[in-house]
């Protein structure tokens, strides 16, 4: 994220002056599944010489690239709206899902002794409550020893699918937060710092007392940041963990949206974590080019049946196979070539 | 043998040639060389040109859909598409002026001491940590910053400030708290390290250029050495100095990397110095990757048009500024 600029400019480049190589799948969005994508690139060259060419520039960067159709497929950690997927011509459908955690940092506080729920966590980054002694935390924390020390809050401060879900679930859980924010890829922050990246808020976390912020579950996990626990819309206190994740997508009735456009965020269930998210693929229904458009579909099938056990190793949670049938069940129908042959059968 | 052989050759190749002719070769090559200085010359104001035209052209729906209100509006919501440029232009302009306010005399009393007062073993380590410096990129700096710089100021001098100047009216708001480590007074703090080299390489230069006889003559009445820097050294030295300043200042105000890690990147104007803030750089650095929708595109792109300007006017001010110098000392 923070070569972001250099990243897209050599995107541009590449994307003007080399037209992708034959062989090579092409596409480009979203920074949160780069980790797991890559991965599951290296082992499919590994197995059928085809490699990928996935630059990382962000949702918004992806959707305007599959829009100009520079590239084959986009990837997206907002999904797009039924009416802008009609009007692209576009399917979406989703690849893989991680969780979102607040981490703190508050001298004597250890990973996961702190409980919020959503709307005292709406209050904190509204900069309604404002030291991390108010009577809102302590009322969910009876028994924690909490400073009166000021709250610094951590944001994002470029534009982010990580931001998207986490607001969405903030203007789920709060009436005031949908109205005075809202729930965006970027949002205007009624309080705190602004850093760049999952990885920027990290730091940042990690540096400043009395901090609190956002990330993707596995930053936190790989900078050893205090992580919160969350009390969820079943009223039940659950810890960031992949189980509670799964739980928040089984959950989900990823039919009720168009494109499976459905946000993780605030499932029932007792165990779901209430910050869950899943993070979308889009290609053309009728590309320009079918042959590339079918090794897309060839390799996000290849990445559903063998992916799995490389996403859990970084931390993220495949699709269930309800919904992958599901999903491969919508290419057979909607993405066809020139001709309407279907560029994907569950056969192959 | 060969040698002259050769000589010999190409002796032989040269005719005897008619003035005319040779006057008319002679022209040729001054009508090439002409044709290209002015033609790379002229490259450079067609760039300018068309950087200018895009910039407008880019900046055009934003323009027109917020008017003259887009410069005074506090607004940067993405979520409703309301755009203002306050707040950055506020953010680039008071970082900048912190990092010259610091810079400017630490940049000018380095150079004093290297060219006045200085021993001589000493001067060329100065000089080169000096020339180090503006040669370690920005993104160091930024890093450094935030992982260091930022971390000590939250625990020593920004406590320290608020404390201090708690019971004075009017400086408490420009010191009020909470301390974060990163903001608007640690990203001045860290522009003024970076333009520090520009000033003192600058001013170090024109200093060593006044004549020695002038300083000379002027210890010879029994000169102090501060009076001979304030009375005889300064005053021949002004344009130059000046133009080291507006150097370092336009590079205070389009400085994006370092300034991005350490100022907070908060779209709002606050009284204190303290506070996170925004500047035009980083704002467009952070959020056009992921700017979706037309007007929010524009809006940066806006912005820069704006930076643009303030550029430009700073330069502007700069060149009257030197001319009514130049003016006033007759020259």
């Amino acid at each position: 994220m923070r070569f972001n600029r250099t990243l897209v400019a050599a995107g541009f480049a590449a994307a003007l002056v080399i037209p992708a190589a034959a062989a090579d799948i092409s596409g480009a969005g979203a920074t949160f599944p780069y980790p797991v994508y890559a991965k599951w690139a290296d082992a499919y060259k590994k197995e059928t010489g085809i490699g990928l060419n996935y630059q990382s520039i962000g949702s918004g960067g992806g959707i305007k690239q599959i829009r100009a159709k520079t590239v084959t497929f986009g990837a997206t950690d907002a999904p797009l709206s039924g009416k802008d997927l009609e009007a692209d011509g576009l399917v979406q459908f989703p690849m893989v899902m991680g969780g979102i955690v607040p981490v703190l940092n508050i001298d004597g506080v250890k990973p996961g002794e702190l409980v919020l729920d959503g709307p005292t966590l709406a209050k904190i980054f509204l900069g309604d409550i404002k030291t991390w002694d108010d009577a809102a935390i302590k009322a969910l924390n009876p028994n924690a020893k909490l400073p009166s020390q000021a709250i610094a809050i951590v944001h994002r401060s470029d534009g982010s699918g990580t931001t998207y879900n986490f607001t969405y679930y903030l203007a789920q859980v709060s009436d005031t937060w949908k109205a005075k924010v809202g729930a965006n890829t970027a949002v205007q922050w009624p309080a705190g710092i602004g850093a760049k990246g999952n990885e920027g808020v990290a730091n940042n976390v990690a540096q400043t007392k009395g901090s609190i912020g956002y990330v993707e579950y596995a930053y936190a996990k790989q900078n050893k940041l205090t992580y919160a626990n969350m009390i969820n819309k079943a009223g039940k206190t659950v810890s960031p963990t992949a189980a509670s994740f799964q739980a928040a997508a089984a959950n989900a009735d990823w039919n009720s949206q168009p494109g499976y456009g459905v946000i993780l965020a605030n499932q029932p269930g007792d165990t779901s974590w209430p910050m869950t998210a899943a993070t979308w693929i889009l290609v053309h229904k009728k590309p320009q080019d079918p042959a590339a458009t079918a090794e897309v579909l060839k390799f996000f099938a290849w990445s559903y049946a063998k992916g799995a056990k490389m996403a859990d190793e970084l931390d993220y949670v495949p699709m269930p196979s309800n919904v992958v049938a599901d999903v491969q069940k919508t290419w057979t129908r909607e993405i066809k070539d020139a001709s309407g042959n279907p560029l994907f059968t569950a056969s192959n | 043998m060969s040698e002259f052989a050769l000589q010999a050759g190409g002796v032989s190749r040269f005719r005897p040639m008619s003035r005319q002719e040779a006057l008319g070769r002679l022209r040729l090559g001054d009508l090439v060389f002409r044709g290209l200085t002015r033609a790379a010359a002229l490259a450079v104001l067609g760039v300018l040109g068309a950087v200018i035209i895009a910039l407008m052209v880019g900046a055009w729906p934003a323009l027109r859909e917020f008017g003259f209100g887009f410069l005074i509006d506090e607004t940067w919501n993405p979520v409703t598409e309301r755009f203002g440029a306050i707040a950055p232009i506020y953010g680039t302009l008071v970082t900048s002026l912190i990092a010259m306010v610091i810079a400017v005399p630490v940049g000018l009393m380095i150079a004093m001491f290297l060219t006045e007062l200085c021993p001589m073993w000493l001067r060329r380590p100065i000089g080169i940590a000096i020339e180090l410096l503006a040669g370690i990129p920005s993104i160091i700096y930024g890093i450094w910053g935030l992982f260091v710089l930022a971390p000590f100021l939250q625990q020593t001098l920004q406590p320290a400030l608020i404390a201090l100047f708690g019971p004075v009216p009017l400086l408490n708001t420009v010191f009020a708290g909470p301390p974060y480590g990163i903001g608007v007074l640690t990203a001045g703090l860290i522009l003024a390290i970076m333009v520090l080299p520009f000033i003192t390489s600058i001013a170090r230069d024109v200093f060593e250029a006044v004549p020695p006889v002038l300083k000379e003559a002027a210890y010879g009445l029994g000169c102090t050495t501060w009076e001979v820097v304030r009375y005889v050294v300064l005053p021949y030295a002004r344009v130059g100095v000046i133009g080291g300043v507006m150097l370092g200042l336009g590079r205070a105000l389009g400085e994006t990397m370092a300034v991005t890690f350490v100022i907070g990147n908060a779209h709002r104007i606050s009284g204190s110095i303290l506070a996170p803030g925004t500047t035009i750089s980083a704002t467009i650095a952070n959020e056009f990757t992921e700017a979706v929708g037309d007007l929010y595109t524009s809006a940066l792109i806006a912005l820069g048009l704006i930076l643009f300007v303030i550029t430009l006017i700073v330069l502007s001010i700069a060149r009257y500024l030197l001319l009514q110098l130049e003016r006033r000392a007759g020259v």
